[in-house]
């Protein structure tokens, strides 16, 4: 089945509507075989419905979904050459693990399950367990022999719902790097749908951001994290300090713009905003911080704000400090521990600069809070 | 036991230890939350069955009273005046069985799965019958299934009526006082009994799993075969086992929808042989006969539908 149709996966304007609400809206995108992709959003950004109608689980209202040169639109999702890892792992709780992961073998009437289920259950380091059942196997186990029973199909294309979303951090971390390793072993499509961007940026080759049923930016994770293009991609991946600006001056290389009064100079290739008003920004990691009396140290050509800090972190690898600007606004600066200023405590006076090529200018239209995942760290970390 | 379990080990309490009298106590907790029930089995289960068992071996008449004789020719006689009804209880009881499996399958189907907001209402509706008596609802299959009535009607015009009546289910262009009525009458009755066990474990199919079968390259029927199916299997085996014990036991179908003594099941012989007969020891053997076989039948039935861990 995998020989009938394979090649890139392309969805050509595919809308999903529930009602008057659009899930997927108007959603153009080419995956490319071999590749591993992740679909990245918030819960109810449409990721989840756009997956379920390449499973053919559901309809699209409108466009279509081509594999290679066939178009799968409205083909039966058990006569497309798809195989889904659903998010609770959807294992047959009254068949062991053997039937579980010959399933789909067995309904194509294959010759030789025995040899290939034992080499799939190898592969996920499952051997010795084909008389379980699901239920006398831990999460992470489980999720192996959905992975198993989806791979030994050999698919064109592999869709993950949110795989790992049931596993804790630890074992998470072991299968983000299980799966990546499967994935480049088989060579297989993967294209893999989480809310979790620290998994999709460990995993996958490109990364779409989704938001309320469109792709803001698609990109390699670096690309994503070092130059977005959003302030919902800014804010959703990873941390970013943003600070409302007005153009001042359009230079040849530079664009350099005004934010109460300071001035903060962005590349050309690095600016996203239409007009003239923009949020500038810039990624924690890439800000130092600098005892207010030591300005002259500061590299001339940094982009520089003064600020007071508020909060300072120890976190053994780095610090973790919050500073505010005179207007008001909170600031984030991350600092490796290699030598620390004792002079940098809450209420002293500060300098935070940065060099300008990290730093990106935004379309002032989004709010800047949009996509500020509450709690980013906390949640990943507790969950 | 989970009371006995709240007793820590002695020598190795860390915190204050329960005075003895209380741990005492509290050893005796669940035998008398127990009590009430056991009572209850021990006065109208256990007792009834061994005074019935002690009767079916006695020998005498309701005039001359009964004797303890052991006479265990009273099962061999029954057994041979009355295996005629005796079959036939587990032959009505096993085809009302079938047929309510047939039509509860698809309407619990359809509540699980289809019935969306309405599905609360369907749940009603299956249960409204037991609003009124059974000897009621039975009643009114008289005139459903009446000689001149439109459903006997329709099937003797489709052709229907011939093909029963040469199986030799309906006779002389009737249903009423047929084995059909009784057949009807039972599946009618115990529609409920085998509806709502198949419905509770249908409900809790994960729909996931079904499309999961189809992300297998399972068709929709492949899918509930190997899927749905096996999994509402508890179901089933509940349902057929609420529905057929009552069935086999029954004697008020036979006797208001079919014709005594021609569709007499084994039910009506026990109610004339100790109402009217008198004969209580062969009623009784009749009786023992009955849960016997029902037992033994439910022990093999449960083991080859191989759902123990599903139960």
């Amino acid at each position: 089945m995998a020989d009938e149709a394979s090649g890139d996966l392309r969805l050509v304007r595919l809308t999903k509507r529930f009602g008057d609400m659009a899930a997927v809206d108007d959603l153009s995108l080419t995956i490319p075989q071999g590749s591993f992709f992740a679909l990245l959003g918030p819960s109810g950004c449409g990721k989840t419905t756009t997956l379920r109608m390449v499973a053919g689980l559901e309809q699209p209202t409108e466009g279509a979904i081509f594999l290679g040169e066939s178009d799968i639109t409205t083909a039966k999702p058990y006569r497309r050459p798809v195989n889904t890892v659903f998010q609770s792992y959807a294992l047959f709780p009254h068949l062991d693990i053997f039937e579980n992961v010959a399933f789909g073998l067995r309904r194509r009437g294959i010759k030789g399950v025995d040899e290939q289920v034992a080499a799939m259950l190898e592969l996920v380091e499952l051997t010795g367990y084909e008389k379980r059942k699901p239920n006398q196997l831990s999460g992470g186990q489980q999720q192996r022999v959905a992975v198993a029973r989806a791979l030994i199909n050999h698919p064109s294309l592999l869709l993950l719902d949110e795989p790992l979303g049931a596993l804790d951090l630890k074992l998470r971390r072991q299968m983000q790097l299980e799966l990546k390793r499967i994935q480049t072993e088989v060579g297989i499509t993967f294209v893999h749908v989480t809310h979790d961007q620290e998994e999709a940026m460990t995993m996958a080759d490109t990364v779409a951001v989704m938001n309320e049923g469109r792709i803001e930016q698609m990109g390699s994770p670096v690309e994503l994290y070092e130059n977005p293009m959003t302030t919902f991609v800014a804010n959703f991946l990873g941390q970013s300090n943003l600070v409302d600006a007005t153009v001042v001056e359009r230079g040849s290389e530079h664009v350099v713009a005004d934010a109460n009064g300071h001035r903060l100079a962005v590349p050309l290739e690095r600016m996203h905003a239409a007009g003239n008003e923009m949020h500038v920004g810039v990624r924690p990691e890439k800000v130092t911080l600098t005892y207010a009396a030591d300005e002259q140290t500061v590299p001339a050509g940094h982009n520089r704000l003064p600020a007071v800090i508020e909060d300072a972190s120890f976190l053994g690898v780095s610090t973790e400090y919050t500073v505010r600007l005179p207007w008001g606004a909170s600031f984030g600066v991350f600092a490796q521990n290699l030598h620390r200023d004792p002079r940098l405590v809450p209420a002293a006076d500060v300098l935070v600069h940065w060099a300008p090529e990290h730093t990106f200018a935004l379309d002032a239209s989004e709010p800047l809070d949009a996509g500020v995942v509450p709690d980013a760290q906390l949640g990943t970390a507790l969950r | 036991m989970s009371a006995l379990a709240h007793v820590p080990p002695p020598g190795t309490g860390a915190g204050p230890r329960p005075a003895p009298a209380a741990r005492a106590r509290g050893r005796w907790v669940p035998y008398l939350l127990l009590a009430p029930g056991l009572v209850w089995l021990a006065l109208f289960f256990i007792l009834p069955t061994i005074t019935l068992f002690s009767t079916s071996l006695q020998t005498g008449s309701l005039a001359a009273g009964y004797e303890q004789t052991f006479e265990f020719s009273n099962y061999t006689s029954a057994w041979s005046e009355y295996w005629p009804q005796l079959v036939r209880s587990f032959g009505y009881a096993g085809i009302a069985t079938v047929a309510a499996l047939a039509i509860a399958y698809p309407l619990a189907y359809t509540i699980a799965f289809k019935a969306g907001k309405y599905r609360n209402v369907m749940l009603v509706l299956v249960i409204a019958p037991f609003y009124t008596s059974f000897l009621l609802r039975t009643l009114a299959w008289k005139t459903i299934l009446a000689d001149n009535g439109i459903i006997v009607e329709t099937m003797e015009r489709l052709g229907i009526l011939q093909v029963l009546s040469y199986v030799g289910l309906t006779a002389d262009d009737r249903v009423l006082a047929t084995p059909l009525a009784v057949i009807t009458g039972l599946t009618y009755n115990f529609l409920p009994f085998m509806t709502l066990p198949l419905y509770a474990s249908l409900e809790r199919l994960d729909p996931r799993l079904v499309e999961a079968a189809g992300d297998l390259y399972a068709s929709p029927i492949t899918a509930f075969r190997k899927v749905t199916f096996p999994l509402s299997l508890p179901g089933v085996v509940a349902g057929t086992l609420l529905t057929f014990i009552p069935a086999a036991g029954d004697y008020i179908n036979a006797q208001l929808l079919g014709s005594l003594p021609a569709t007499a099941m084994i039910g009506n012989v026990i109610d004339a042989l100790f109402l009217r007969v008198l004969d209580y020891p062969r009623a009784a053997a009749l009786s023992v006969t009955l849960m016997v076989v029902i037992v033994v039948m439910v022990a093999t039935y449960v083991r080859r539908a191989g759902t123990e861990e599903l139960v």
